[in-house]
């Protein structure tokens, strides 16, 4: 975790070092590299024989609690988001 | 809606690649996911420090934000509680400690193999596996229907590293910072909660 803190720090002072230019193809990079780790994850998932063996017989309740664990934490944020906004809308 | 389908359609390529053996095994690549991971992460960093405004806009950022740590994990709870009346052999400890992994599938797996056996841990591995993946291609449509904070909220403990560039297309610059904290809080109550309702 530190790991990941300080690489996005190094990457907070390049941009403001480098903030009088623009950089355009940023976005597209980002594109690419998305898809590389979705690529990259799937192969992970797929190599894994607990995964694949375990999705059989478990899939079904993993899944079950994944949708409701989902749903539960939609519900709530939906709700803290619609609060903010009213909130943040009268006071305008 | 194109972007998420294109998504899908690396994941399930990769699962396929992975299923079949068509490349060498990833951990003879060295750690590329992470390597990704690192240089992503990089980017969104990059993208803050270059935009002027963004430090101004972090100052005006509702201090309301702060309460989705808890949203989430409140939730998530309540959600994986519903479902223990539709598995009737599981427990409502087992549920809880399963759904507070929330997406952090590689710690949630191992601390409840090693109190409840592989066969929870295995559960628990697909379930928050799954919860990444629903974060990682359903972010836009989230967003659409349910506001800016819910594709957060259901990244769990992933939105400061694995979702974080996902989330950041989806959600928008202005809301790093959300993520990044939100993150944070729920990544330390991760081990906290599997512990307490495993050991239950």
């Amino acid at each position: 975790m530190l790991q990941i803190i300080l690489i996005m720090a190094a990457g907070i002072a390049t941009g403001w070092l480098l903030r009088k230019r623009s950089f355009k193809f940023i976005d597209t990079l980002l594109f690419v590299l998305v898809w590389a780790l979705l690529f990259f994850l799937g192969v992970e998932a797929g190599e894994n024989p607990a995964v694949i063996n375990g999705l059989k017989e478990l899939g079904l309740e993993a899944l079950l609690l994944s949708v409701a664990g989902t749903a539960g934490s939609i519900a709530l944020a939906w709700a803290l988001w619609k609060f903010i906004r009213r909130k943040e809308g009268g006071k305008q | 809606m194109k972007g998420s389908l294109v998504i899908v359609g690396f994941f399930i390529a990769g699962i396929i690649v992975g299923v079949t053996h068509l490349l060498p095994p990833m951990s003879s690549l060295g750690n590329i996911s992470y390597i990704t991971l690192c240089a992503l992460i990089f980017l969104v960093g990059f993208m803050i420090g270059n935009d002027a405004e963004i430090f101004k806009k972090f100052k005006r950022l509702n201090r309301l934000y702060m309460l989705l740590p808890l949203m989430t994990i409140v939730g998530t709870l309540a959600g994986c509680a519903i479902t223990t009346m539709l598995l009737p052999h599981r427990s409502l400890s087992e549920c809880l400690a399963v759904g507070s992994g929330m997406g952090y599938y590689s710690l949630s797996s191992v601390l409840i193999t090693q109190y409840k056996g592989a066969e929870l841990g295995t559960v628990a591995l697909l379930a928050n596996i799954v919860r990444e993946v629903i974060t990682l291609l359903g972010a836009p449509l989230m967003v659409r229907w349910f506001g800016k904070l819910a594709p957060i909220s259901v990244g769990g403990a992933t939105t400061m590293d694995t979702t974080l560039p996902i989330l950041t297309r989806a959600c928008g610059k202005d809301f790093v910072i959300v993520s990044i904290f939100h993150g944070f809080i729920v990544d330390f109550s991760v081990p906290l909660l599997v512990t307490f309702f495993a050991s239950m």
